[in-house]
């Protein structure tokens, strides 16, 4: 039943724009996958392509071992779920979840029974009768995946499914989503430009910016071995701190971190390095170096603190108060650093942001990579 | 047009507004609104309600034994019958090809679509008389079409055919104008989730789309039958007016004067006038519930 989703070379222009360039991948079969990225990164449009609301311009799309390209939408059997829910307004949720059935000329007795059987299982029982004005944004999004569900679609297409509803609401879906792809297994791809909700339900992620794939991996590789520093600002909170590479390290503010062997002797790159992976002391330690503390939040169980590098640049540090010995603003203390990830500036890639208030935040497009603290606790 | 747009954008009041609206009004002095309320009511009365009351009045002056005997004169007959068929047939016409324009003027991008949406308010914007008068130019002696038509012996101006033509154009913009600010606020996204659930484009448009349109499509419909049935400049230029051929009620109406026959006439009015109020009525419904669903 379940397929899997490939996807080959898929290019597609509006105009001039070309939306999305080239882009390969495979969604596991039974397994959620997340697209991921900024708005305007292609993402959306991928999903349309391969539910066939689109015509890509090159490329190829496969569902098992059958090739969709050139299908329209109905030869599809794929179950879509739209961010703004397009419920038929006209007809009550049983109407809703009983088109698909309709139009296929299900038998009257097997549609009811699978329209009961879905409502139960996404807990609208009671409301059949209603019409999806009477609804709130939750429970509509209900009815459109069981929708959606309900002609038993090889595979599942999420736009953005949680976009428009509120945080709390965004949490409870979230949790309830994944309690009903446990249990149905249904090969899922999920369009999200929300990294935690990615991290959280899909098994893969695929991150895509301008209409290109940057890195298809696994949550935790993708979090922890970002392939670009695209990824390392776009997935998690990260801190950009510039230096020039000798000896395949790169060196500033008084401290070096490995990892720049990639890297030409002598020119500049960037290091990327996550709040919690700075770690500090009030005594020199091995391979530590000096900051002080500009600023401290406390929030409770940790604190966010912003540090000054003796170069003058600037990081922050999230760390459990039990861990932060006392340490108060003012104070000048050792800082310590896990995980810095290096990369080469490009002349093509913009410095991703990050926690940074330095220079290099120019770049137009950076309205997306503006969010880059979204991921951060209490953010968002 | 405008109040439709207008209505279309305030579906419902939030609580707040009316509560203000209410303390603004206790604060103002009640002589001003009273005063305007009298204007308006005076104005309404005497220009809508004063003329309607005229007809009824004359219509049944002279007896009710008038009004069966006009009902069943053939002229009168006939003309009651000939601005059905017209109505009918325009209603029919212009509902398929406005909702076709519509669909496109919603959906589709075209190099010259402004131009085509601005024509489709032509008729508003021109005389019916310059309408009947180019039908004339075109379909009548010497006219560019005038022999292909009489070669084949068909008769278009003095006959019926010119006449539902110049209504049907008279009435091109109702259903149009009325179906494509609904097209546009319903979208595309539920005509894709039928077709993603496995619907046809002829499901997807009889299932969704139209039960999606329909109180703003009736409502253009309930337009375009009152201005077929109202008609006279462009189909008196086109038809000659002969009695009990090409003669429409309104037609009648404007001979049955000219002989002094001023109480056929107002029979006659006075049931148009009817049937247009049921219209209105009609209207009112259909404009409630349409900007219920474009909201």
């Amino acid at each position: 039943m379940a397929g899997a989703i490939t996807v080959q070379g898929l290019t597609k222009s509006f105009g001039a724009f070309r939306a999305v360039d080239d882009v390969s991948f495979e969604a596991r079969a039974g397994e959620i996958t997340a697209l991921l990225g900024p708005s305007g990164s292609g993402k959306s449009t991928v999903l349309r392509m391969i539910a066939g609301l689109e015509q890509p311009d090159a490329g190829s799309i496969w569902v098992g071992s059958e090739e969709h390209t050139d299908k329209t939408p109905q030869e599809r059997r794929l179950g879509f779920v739209f961010q703004h829910y397009a419920l038929f307004r006209h007809m009550n949720v049983r109407q809703n979840v009983e088109f698909g059935l309709k139009v296929r000329k299900t038998p009257r007795p097997e549609a009811r029974s699978r329209v009961d059987e879905l409502l139960d299982l996404v807990g609208l029982g009671p409301f059949g009768d209603r019409y999806p004005d009477q609804l709130s944004g939750g429970q509509r999004q209900r009815v459109a995946l069981a929708r959606a569900l309900a002609p038993r679609p090889q595979v599942l297409l999420l736009d953005e499914p949680f976009g428009a509803l509120d945080a709390h609401v965004r949490q409870e879906l979230r949790r309830w989503l994944d309690g009903l792809h446990r249990e149905l297994g249904v090969t899922s791809l999920l369009v999200t430009h929300d990294q935690e909700e990615a991290l959280e339900l899909a098994s893969a992620v695929v991150v895509m910016r301008r209409g290109r794939v940057e890195q298809a991996a696994s949550p935790v590789d993708i979090y922890n071995r970002p392939a670009t520093p695209f990824v390392a600002g776009f997935v998690g909170a990260s801190n950009v701190v510039r230096g020039t590479v000798q000896r395949g390290s790169l060196h500033f503010g008084g401290t070096a971190v490995a990892g720049a062997d990639h890297v030409a002797a002598g020119t500049g790159a960037q290091a990327y390095i996550r709040p919690h992976d700075v770690l500090l002391t009030r005594t020199p330690a091995d391979r530590s170096f000096p900051v002080s503390v500009e600023r401290r939040t406390d929030l409770g169980w940790m604190s966010k603190l912003q540090l000054r590098l003796t170069d003058g640049q600037a990081i922050f540090a999230e760390l459990p108060n039990e861990e932060l010995d006392g340490i108060e603003e003012r104070e000048h203390v050792y800082a310590n650093l896990r995980n810095a990830k290096v990369f080469s500036i490009d002349a093509g890639e913009p410095p991703a942001g990050g926690a940074d208030d330095g220079p290099g935040r120019a770049a137009p497009h950076t309205s997306d990579e503006n969010e880059v603290l979204a991921g951060q606790p209490g953010h968002e | 047009m405008t109040t439709a747009q207008t209505q279309q954008r305030q579906p419902q009041q939030p609580a707040g507004a009316e509560a203000a609206a209410k303390r603004r009004s206790a604060r103002r002095p009640k002589l001003v609104p009273g005063i305007l309320l009298g204007v308006a009511l005076a104005y309404v009365l005497v220009l809508l309600l004063g003329p309607l009351a005229g007809i009824i009045y004359y219509a049944f002056k002279s007896g009710v034994g008038v009004v069966g005997q006009t009902f069943s004169r053939p002229d009168v007959q006939h003309a009651f019958y000939l601005t059905f068929v017209i109505m009918l047939i325009t209603v029919i016409v212009n509902t398929v090809f406005g909702v076709l324009v519509a669909l496109t003027l919603a959906r589709d991008r075209f190099p010259g679509k402004r131009l085509v949406s601005a024509l489709v308010d032509l008729p508003l914007a021109v005389s019916p008389v310059i309408v009947g008068l180019m039908a004339v130019l075109l379909f009548g002696r010497g006219g560019w079409f005038e022999p292909f038509f009489a070669a084949r012996g068909i008769q278009i101006i003095f006959a019926v055919p010119s006449m539902v033509l110049v209504t049907i154009f008279i009435s091109i913009p109702f259903v149009i104008r009325e179906v494509v600010p609904v097209l546009q606020e319903l979208g595309l996204e539920e005509e894709q989730a039928a077709w993603t659930l496995g619907a046809s484009k002829a499901q997807t448009f009889f299932r969704v789309t139209l039960p999606n349109i329909r109180w703003g499509l009736l409502y253009g419909i309930a337009l375009s039958a009152a201005r077929a049935i109202g008609e006279v400049g462009a189909v008196l230029i086109v038809s000659g007016a002969i009695q009990g051929q090409t003669e429409t009620a309104t037609l009648f109406i404007l001979r049955a004067f000219d002989q002094f026959q001023d109480q056929p006439g107002y029979i006659v009015a006075l049931t148009l006038a009817a049937f247009s109020i049921l219209l209105l009525i009609g209207i009112e419904t259909f404009k409630r519930k349409r900007s219920r669903e474009a909201g």
